[in-house]
């Protein structure tokens, strides 16, 4: 199915009945990307038209979840982009380590990886015994893949190479236990993160944070949008709390900005300096 | 194949390459005009580099127009040329501004000049050409498809001056071309686009 198949104003319909029906909201979600997402759906569960997906979708809340979690986009990797894991792992943790107790938030999880990458962070720093990651997404059934800290052994190689590349020194199988074709991750990392659903449109601020990466989530956002939650980030951040962002975002034209230093030219990392 | 005769009315010129479409782009930079109001958007397949800085330092040596990386959610202006950013899909949107995106690969790409044709042409429908240079994979034949089925005009390189001729050549036989051209001839197009705001 091309693009001119589906109309814009059947896509307005759409996300108008399913916040009605379901209280999800994505009418400020960048509209290029929803709408390939729609295709992409249209196209791998066959629907015969717009109309049947739409249908479908109001009526059926089991298809919701599908639809919730093909409708985002969960791709992720464990230490994605390692030279900002590594600027993490030399520069932020540290100073986080000064604190009694460390509260980090990742929102916008998707299935986990990145969570997953902080919670070794912090163990090689020493650090995870006082600390606790709260791992955040708006799609339970990407939430449910998290929990389970199970992942792909296919997609293993790929992260022991990252994990290598961000400064990481241990044997990074230390960290799980193979079995066939997925590995699962240890228990020791595992209690250490609290998944946990979240709508960045729609719900509030609900703790406070020293950390808080929310990286290659706003892209998906329009700017009314993104505007909400650098709010919402403000106000879940302590300060002197950092905010991590993904290689090609910016909190330059944000409101909250003056507030916010970027802690090198290089890394998309933000400390608040709230006077 | 219509062959293109005078002027072309166009707003965007979006150009994808894969291998050995960066020479073609420093030879067209210098041939361009510097009063150009037509915007282009630039999407090469290219290893994610810590330092994207060096490639546009590199292609803003070759030309007086402003040059510089796409941000999210920034308007595209005239006169400009925007460089997809590694390992970003780049989309525009109804408002004329880019958007990015960190979405499954397409065609083992990202960014996929697929995409980038197909939301353009979305957008800039009859007000837009499509350029495919050298290359080996088969990212933006779709994306071609996607424009001339929105009435704008679509170029491949001329197979015989592209370095890795199989993606101009695919386009071709695809029949998804309007014009077949040399980096010289694309420079010289490009330079006569008249955009509708002028």
């Amino acid at each position: 199915m091309e693009v001119q198949i589906v109309r814009d104003e059947d896509i307005e319909g759409l996300l108008i009945d399913l916040h009605r029906a379901h209280g999800y909201d994505f009418s400020d979600y960048s509209r290029a990307s929803m709408k390939r997402r729609l295709i992409r759906l249209i196209t791998i569960d066959r629907f015969p038209s717009f109309a049947e997906l739409h249908y479908r979708l109001i009526n059926d809340s089991f298809y919701l979840r599908r639809f919730l979690e093909e409708i985002t986009v969960n791709v992720t990797e464990m230490f994605r982009d390692p030279e900002f894991f590594k600027y993490l792992r030399q520069h932020i943790i540290p100073t986080l380590g000064t604190y009694p107790f460390i509260r980090i938030w990742v929102a916008g999880c998707a299935s986990g990886e990145e969570a997953y990458s902080i919670a070794i962070l912090l163990k090689e720093a020493n650090l995870l015994h006082k600390s606790l990651i709260y791992a955040t997404d708006l799609n339970p059934r990407v939430l449910e893949k998290a929990k389970s800290g199970i992942f792909s052994l296919r997609s293993i190689k790929q992260y022991s190479e990252n994990y290598l590349s961000s400064g990481g020194y241990q044997d990074f199988s230390s960290y799980y236990s193979a079995k066939y074709d997925v590995v699962i991750f240890n228990e020791t990392l595992r209690k250490k993160i609290v998944f946990s659903t979240h709508n960045l449109v729609s719900d509030s601020s609900f703790n406070s944070f020293q950390l808080v990466l929310c990286r290659n989530v706003l892209i998906y956002f329009n700017t009314h949008l993104q505007g909400r939650v650098f709010d919402l980030i403000d106000k879940s951040l302590d300060n002197l709390g950092y905010l991590a962002m993904g290689t090609k975002e910016t909190l330059r034209f944000a409101s909250i900005s003056p507030k916010y230093k970027q802690v090198d030219p290089n890394e998309k990392i933000w400390r608040k300096h709230d006077s | 194949m219509k062959r293109y005769g005078g002027n072309m009315i166009a707003d965007l010129i979006t150009i994808g390459g894969s291998a050995g479409s960066l020479q073609v782009i420093l030879e067209i930079l210098p041939k361009l005009r510097s009063d150009l109001s037509v915007s282009i958007i630039v999407v090469f397949h290219r290893k994610s580099a810590p330092n994207s800085e060096m490639l546009i330092n590199l292609l803003a040596l070759k030309t007086t127009l402003t040059i510089k990386e796409a941000e999210d959610k920034e308007k595209i202006k005239p006169g400009v040329v925007y460089i997809a950013p590694a390992d970003y899909h780049l989309f525009i949107e109804k408002d004329h501004s880019l958007s990015l995106d960190a979405s499954e690969k397409v065609n083992f790409s990202r960014p996929s000049i697929d995409l980038t044709f197909i939301t353009a042409a979305d957008v800039y429908q009859n007000r837009m050409v499509g350029v495919l240079l050298s290359g080996a994979n088969s990212d933006g034949i779709r994306g071609l498809e996607a424009i001339q089925s929105q009435g704008g005009y679509c170029i491949a390189q001329d197979p015989l001056s592209s370095q890795v001729p199989y993606m101009p050549a695919k386009a071709i036989s695809k029949k998804v071309v309007d014009t077949i051209a040399t980096p010289s001839e694309i420079a010289l197009f490009i330079n006569n686009c008249k955009t509708t705001f002028q």
